[in-house]
């Protein structure tokens, strides 16, 4: 995860959660680490394999992705 | 929900035509009305008065003399806007920004706004009203407004993104991280390492069309605007919180827009239109006039960047470090945080660090322009790769494919790569003709890289299908450059009916349901996937209507080129259907035949530049002349090539402005001494060749037609491109941008004097 | 203390009210309707405001409505033929030479000046011809490719 979200999961640059949906692993992401929960409401993309996605929460995540969070992005 | 119908080869017929477009006569008689040329019975005009200050508090503000002069109908301050109640801090800056409350942080921010029967009068009332400022200390340099004695430009602010929070207040408003690998080991791999600090002035997006609108609120809380934005839905949810309305009853009709780029993604004035309007119960034009529109709508941050880069002698970059400071005005932003993420996105890097700092300075909110945030970095990072290629005597060209980044490659923001088109552009650029043409004296050539993200998000249509079989595709994100035409060639090809059956029409925010702004690139992608899902609904009740008519199973008619075929048991012997056979129809088979879709169009594909240029500098005066350009881009799937080109063209027409001449300027009093066309020079036709663009088609996998945003990376590229090819044909490198004449001319002689 | 105007106005004879410090600009779009004259800068600076006062070439947002008093001009409004577009309507539609538009009536208007005067410009001279009109859009690529074209175009007719 990017460097912004590090501080609140206690410095850590990767964490291990399973879930099936994005949407499952933000909950489950907010449940361990509480000190996240703003952050991923609104200012959290994440890419699965290397596509970002910053709004579809119900794709469903294969097995062995590779989850990467980054901030949400804004174009011109 | 996204469309999960995979990309496969597929033979197009109307994607990738080049028809004209169909809003296109009216823009050639005069006939379509952008935001200004727009009117209301009775309706009022509005006057905003600015502040002359680069920094002060308001100790007072006194309407009263503005209010009694006769014709005036309303005037307003901060304290008309309620914002008790809203949370949301990015809501609480733009009103403050559209109307300083406390603290006037900019020359040019908003205190204070009159409606009045004709605006002469208006203008005559705003020199009526007495503002008492008390003028405060200012910083307008980036650099400056981290030093330990800058003046505070916000009390409260205390860096984000830092653990523990700092206690101490300071300019530096958000501090975000990105990288992998350790760069102290991968700099001593390197046998060249260079560090070097780079700035870029600030540049606006220069739309030729200043920002207006006209706002109706009736006292019973519901109203219409008409405005010029790239995002009318945005802007209505945003206006509806920051006045307390509920969003349904505010209908906002979107104008054809006179460029945005990212300048009209943000609310300036709009919400004042709607206050005085509320205030005086009329409607009430609003138009900025140009100088307004320099001084206090978005420009791009100015920056700062220091990087570091290592090399061993072969052409393996063994690490990359970047600090970037971006100064986001007087408001916290993001802005930093993406140009750390996409300054090393095009290089495969094992050991590479970013940091990026929001500053904050006395200058005007700074706004998204095109790629937001990722010229700047780009004008760094491609510099510095031109220099040390230059220092292990590699050919430039082979250093960038060298260290590419690729399929399966770590990007430098975290995420690993899919498919992407980095080294199909590098190739593509080695190969392209225009790298071996001669060069004559006094003429460098120079290239750069650029990546941009892209992205999807909401979009929201509606199919309808007329009694005669024609279409009509309603749709809610903005025409910025030929998406009508881009839309309807997609619904042709989807339903296999000619483009000239098609219509696109924007719906205003009544018509339909939410969708996000036309930016990030994401018009044409996102739109046309939720187009193509309407379609296909259309086209399943068609076969559903078709069985009815030949009293068959759904599961025996099939859908080919535009028409509904009988198949299976039950009925080869029906010649196909048309769609205006089953249209003519739908009136006894289940009434008018529709598709509505809604989708989150994630998986925009990630996009990639490469640019060529030469440069001409006149060693005597410092003066340059683009000689040539040529734009090397993958789109994913083109679905109207010229507007494409058009894109990558209007795109690093700007970056070339920007590398070369535009830059706002500060006096020493902290005000804006450019405030118009006149001194802020954006590049016009004698100043530019023709741009040559090749358009690479790498298919984005998550659209069902291959197709990736277009409009925003090829600004990101010229800055370093023209640097660059300044540098090869003066030999001195330009770390300052723009490179305007006096700059160039002072570097050549500074290179001079040190022979 | 307003004053009334007569002019010339596409051929068509009108009549407007305007107050003496107005533009022609302001009066062309607020008094008289002819909302394809756009303002950009107000200035002098951008050429969105180009119509032709007596067959010459100028800024709207300089000239002030009263000065229109008794003389003809021609703005994008007038340009094509009933219904048939001028050539360089067409061309600039067909080669892509507007995104936003906003700039187009403009160009047009400074485009047809340039080939009363000079039916065969290179491209140089089309450059010059058009460098007080700003696009943003377009990088003028496909503008002056238009041009040349409509220039060809008209040297057949
Ligand atoms: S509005 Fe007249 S030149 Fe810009
Ligand atoms: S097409 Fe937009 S300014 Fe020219």
């Amino acid at each position: 995860m990017w460097g912004g979200l590090r501080p609140a999961v206690g410095g850590a640059d990767f964490v291990e959660i399973e879930a099936k949906t994005i949407r499952l692993l933000m909950t489950k992401l907010a449940e361990s680490y509480p000190k996240l929960e703003p952050l991923i409401e609104d200012g959290v993309a994440v890419s699965i394999n290397g596509t970002i996605y910053q709004d579809d929460w119900s794709k469903i995540i294969p097995t062995d992705a590779e989850i990467y969070l980054l901030p949400r992005i804004e174009g011109g | 929900m996204g469309i999960d119908t995979p990309m496969k080869d597929r033979v197009f017929k109307s994607v990738g035509t080049r028809p004209t477009r169909p809003d296109g006569i009216d823009k050639v008689t005069g006939r379509a009305r952008y935001g200004a040329d727009f009117n209301m019975p009775g309706q009022l005009h509005g006057s905003i008065l600015r502040s002359p200050h680069a920094h002060a508090s308001i100790k007072s503000i006194d309407t009263t003399k503005a209010e009694k002069l006769k014709g005036v109908k309303a005037v307003v301050t901060s304290k008309d806007f309620k914002t008790k109640g809203i949370t949301d801090p990015d809501l609480l800056d733009i009103i403050d920004n559209c109307m300083a409350s406390k603290t006037a942080y900019y020359d040019g921010h908003a205190v204070a706004a009159v409606a009045a029967v004709d605006a002469k009068t208006a203008r005559a009332a705003l020199k009526l009203i007495k503002v008492v400022y008390k003028k405060l200390k200012h910083v307008t340099d980036v650099d400056e407004a981290m030093s330990p004695g800058a003046p505070l430009i916000n009390k409260k602010c205390f860096t984000q993104g830092v653990e523990p929070a700092p206690t101490k207040a300071s300019n530096i408003a958000v501090r975000s991280e990105f990288g992998h690998g350790n760069v102290s080991e991968g700099f001593q791999q390197a046998d060249i390492v260079i560090k070097r600090t780079y700035k870029t002035g600030q540049s606006h997006q220069g739309y030729i069309e200043p920002h207006a609108c006209v706002a109706s609120i009736s006292p019973d809380g519901s109203g219409e605007m008409w405005v010029c934005t790239q995002g009318h839905f945005v802007f209505r949810q945003q206006c509806a919180e920051i006045l307390g309305l509920d969003a349904a009853k505010l209908r906002v009709t979107s104008s054809e827009i006179g460029g945005g780029f990212g300048g009209k993604t943000h609310l300036w004035l709009e919400p004042v239109a709607l206050l005085l309007s509320r205030k005086a119960n009329r409607p009430v034009k609003l138009v900025m006039s140009r100088e307004d529109v320099f001084r206090a709508s978005g420009p791009t941050s100015t920056t700062s960047i220091d990087v570091k880069m290592g090399v061993t002698k072969d052409g393996v970059i063994t690490a990359a470090e970047a600090e970037l400071r971006y100064a986001s005005g007087p408001y916290a932003g993001a802005w930093a945080s993406y140009g750390a993420m996409t300054s090393f996105a095009c290089y495969d890097l094992k050991n590479v660090k970013t940091v990026g700092l929001d500053i904050l300075v006395n200058r005007p909110k700074t706004t998204a322009y095109r790629a937001p945030s990722a010229p700047m970095a780009a004008f760094a990072v491609e510099s510095m790769i031109d220099e040390l290629a230059d220092r292990i005597d590699m050919d430039a060209i082979d250093l960038r494919i060298k260290n590419a980044a690729k399929e399966g490659t770590r990007s430098s923001y975290g995420p690993v790569y899919g498919p992407i088109g980095i080294g199909a552009t590098l190739d593509a650029a080695k190969k392209h003709p225009h790298m071996k043409a001669p060069l004559g004296p006094n003429q460098g050539r120079g290239m750069a890289c650029g990546f941009w993200f892209n992205f999807g998000g909401q979009s929201c249509t509606d199919l309808n299908i007329s009694p005669d079989g024609t279409a009509t595709l309603t749709f809610g994100t903005i025409d910025v450059g030929g998406a009508r035409a881009s839309m309807s060639l997609v619904v042709a090809e989807e339903l296999g009916i000619p483009y000239d059956k098609v219509k696109a029409v924007i719906a205003d925010t009544g018509s339909l349901g939410h969708n996000e702004m036309t930016d990030g690139s994401r018009g044409t992608f996102a739109s046309s996937m939720s187009a193509i899902r309407s379609c296909r609904l259309a086209i399943d009740d068609m076969r559903q209507r078709a069985a009815t008519m030949w009293d068959i199973d759904l599961d025996d008619v099939t859908w080919e080129n535009g028409h509904a075929h009988a198949g299976g048991s039950s009925g080869s012997n029906h010649a196909p259907l048309s769609i205006a056979d089953i249209a003519a129809r739908a009136h006894k088979t289940g009434g008018p035949i529709a598709g509505h879709a809604q989708i989150v169009a994630d998986g925009a594909g990630v996009s990639f530049a490469t640019h060529i240029c030469d440069i001409e500098v006149d060693p005597d005066t410092g003066q340059t002349r683009v000689v040539r350009y040529t734009v090397i881009q993958d789109a994913g799937k083109a679905v109207h090539p010229t507007y494409v080109e058009g894109q990558f063209q209007g795109g690093a027409a700007q970056g070339i402005g920007w590398a070369l001449n535009e830059e706002y300027i500060y006096g020493k009093d902290g005000r804006l001494e450019n405030p118009g066309f006149l001194d802020y020079r954006i590049p016009v036709c004698s100043d530019l060749p023709m741009i040559d663009t090749q358009i690479l088609e790498i298919p984005n996998p998550n659209h069902p037609y291959g197709i990736r945003g277009v409009g925003e990376t090829s600004i990101v590229p010229p800055l370093a491109a023209i640097g660059n090819a300044v540098s090869n044909a003066t030999h001195v490198r330009m770390t300052q941008v723009p490179m305007s004449a006096p700059r160039i001319l002072s570097a050549i002689h500074a290179n001079k004097d040190s022979d | 203390m307003s004053v009334l105007v007569n002019s010339t106005i596409n051929g068509d004879q009108y009549e407007f009210v305007c107050e003496p410090d107005e533009t022609l600009l302001d009066a062309l779009r607020d008094r008289v309707g002819m909302t394809g004259v756009k303002e950009g800068c107000g200035t002098g600076d951008c050429g969105a405001c180009s119509i032709t006062l007596d067959g010459a070439l100028v800024c709207s947002c300089l000239v002030l409505g009263a000065e229109a008093e008794g003389r003809k001009i021609e703005t994008v409004e007038g340009m094509s033929d009933g219904d048939k577009l001028h050539p360089l309507q067409t061309k600039f539609l067909e080669h892509a030479a507007l995104q936003c538009g906003v700039c187009t009536p403009g160009f047009l208007i400074a485009a047809k000046a340039l080939l009363e005067k000079n039916p065969d410009p290179s491209e140089e001279q089309v450059r010059y011809a058009l460098a007080g009109n700003l696009c943003r859009c377009t990088g003028y690529d496909k503008i002056v490719r238009a041009v040349l074209a409509a220039a060809k175009q008209m040297r057949k007719a």
